[in-house]
């Protein structure tokens, strides 16, 4: 339990924070299609006996490269980009867990997430990749925004906007990464999206926006965790009730916004 | 009289996309504290033209010369600011606040992992005061109407202190009422502050009452002086075609 809370409030933490960016590029779908993405990296981790999360790193990292760069050379439409990641990598998920025979209960762990299977050394991969995540972040901020805002603008600025736009797919990939063993990887977007367009209710600036999500998703997680620690239910379904919970309750409290 | 600094230096730049010219043998100077109108017909290559100045497209052929450097070896690219034409919904919903967006403004002056600075801070609020938009400091840019929130870009823009300003259609989705204070007051930058700017439009009569000097362009240079003795009924038949007919009038 104490490490599913160490790893559950790290990824709180770096959960928003690249949501933010891709919920104001209009990019939400993207968590979700890493997500799938992983999935697939997940099956080949369990089909041949390795920790899953590294090979879910890797296939979204380079899932991420792929998207980014076909959206960049504009012969696809963004969000059809997205589509054909999301259901091609299920398809190739799908297809190794059939010569793999079938779903077993670690296959369920990492689909819905659990917090009794979180293991000391998942939790130091979650500190790590999250700090890299934090750091990437904390020190890219003001051209981050700038790319979020007015690609174009960046872009005319001397800003190195492809350069930019593939460090945001590679984090969001690396903190899809990191959450799958808490939140699971189909829940993993929700968390990533749902915190900040509850945020954006409060009609506040970028960073405190940022931070209102922040605490969203923390709130979301500890709750989440305790209730499944409690009720017995799978950890990523109750920390996404909740992150909908606080999302309804942030409409009513704004709705004219 | 000696000429004023060469800013901006075309030589015989051409431009194809897809196989197509939209830009054929341009030729033309932009000098320190000129107040440069662009017109053209749609399609004529007018933003094309833009975006090869800021370096965001490359011509096929000719060369590009900024403060007197060959345009790819440029690296001072807060030197010139560019305020690009705006789909006025894009940003209604984006959380950020008036000063957020002028602050981004900066972000060309600083290098990777250099946070804000007070001269930082400093140089955003005189922008922010230069464009009237200070009192919707912490206001979000979604809440703004078309024409602050133009304000609110033009001071993005001024925040990098920039040496020229460049502006693609800029009035567009503005009403006409604040479109005259618009232009009043690129005029009033151009004027006060000695701020060289490049100015794209479509709207003739604003380009003749407005600029110093105006440049037609129709994929190649049709006419480059001043808009008093260039704008004919002659001239703006090659741009526009046969059903042209220049009427003067005073009201905006």
């Amino acid at each position: 339990m104490v490490r599913a809370f160490e790893a559950g409030i790290t990824i709180g933490v770096v959960a928003p924070m690249i949501g933010m960016f891709l919920v104001v590029r209009r990019y939400s779908l993207m968590a979700d299609t890493l997500a799938h993405v992983s999935l697939a990296g997940v099956a080949v981790g369990l089909l041949f006996s390795f920790n899953p999360i590294f090979s879910a790193i890797a296939l979204s990292v380079c899932a991420g490269v792929g998207m980014e760069s076909l959206r960049g050379s504009k012969r696809i439409f963004g969000e059809s980009v997205l589509a054909l990641f999301l259901s091609g990598s299920l398809a190739v998920a799908v297809v190794i867990i059939s010569i793999a025979k079938g779903f077993n209960s670690s296959l369920f762990s990492y689909l819905f997430g659990s917090i009794s299977t979180v293991s000391p050394s998942d939790v130091w991969i979650v500190l790590s990749l999250a700090l890299i995540v934090f750091l990437n972040i904390f020190f890219l901020y003001k051209e981050l925004f700038l790319v979020s805002f007015d690609e174009e603008v960046a872009q005319a600025s001397g800003v190195p906007v492809r350069r930019l736009n593939l460090v945001i797919v590679v984090l969001a990939a690396l903190a899809v990464s990191l959450s799958i063993r808490i939140v699971g990887v189909l829940l993993i977007g929700a968390l990533m999206v749902i915190p900040v367009i509850s945020g954006m209710q409060y009609g506040k600036g970028f960073r405190t926006t940022l931070f209102i999500s922040i605490i969203f998703s923390l709130i979301s997680v500890i709750v989440g965790l305790f209730s499944s620690y409690y009720f017995d239910i799978a950890s990523g379904g109750a920390i996404v009730a909740v992150a909908l919970i606080i999302f309804i309750l942030s409409l009513a409290i704004n709705p004219k916004r | 009289m000696q000429l004023a600094e060469t800013y901006i230096e075309l030589n015989n730049v051409s431009f194809k996309y897809d196989k197509v010219n939209v830009i054929e043998n341009l030729t033309f100077t932009v000098r320190r504290g000129e107040y440069l109108g662009i017109i053209g017909p749609n399609g004529g290559g007018k933003t094309t033209l833009i975006r090869i100045i800021l370096g965001l497209l490359h011509p096929t052929m000719g060369s590009v010369q900024l403060f007197g450097k060959e345009s790819h070896d440029f690296k001072e690219r807060y030197r010139i600011s560019y305020v690009p034409q705006h789909s006025t919904q894009s940003e209604l919903g984006f959380p950020a606040t008036v000063f957020e967006v002028v602050r981004s403004g900066r972000v060309a002056r600083l290098g990777f992992f250099q946070s804000f600075s007070r001269k930082d801070n400093d140089a955003v609020l005189k922008a922010m005061e230069v464009a009237g938009v200070t009192e919707h400091r912490n206001t979000l840019v979604g809440k703004l109407s078309g024409g602050e929130r133009q304000r609110v870009f033009i001071a993005r823009a001024l925040a990098s202190e920039p040496e020229i300003l460049i502006l693609d259609e800029p009035t567009v989705g503005i009403d006409i009422g604040a479109q005259k204070t618009f232009y009043e007051f690129l005029t009033s930058l151009n004027r006060k502050h000695n701020l060289t700017i490049i100015f794209v439009s479509h709207d003739v009569g604003v380009i003749s009452k407005e600029v110093k000097t105006v440049l037609c362009l129709n994929h190649n240079l049709v006419c480059h002086g001043f808009p008093e003795d260039l704008l004919s009924e002659s001239v703006l038949k090659e741009l526009y075609g046969e059903n042209v007919a220049k009427i003067k009038h005073q009201h905006v």
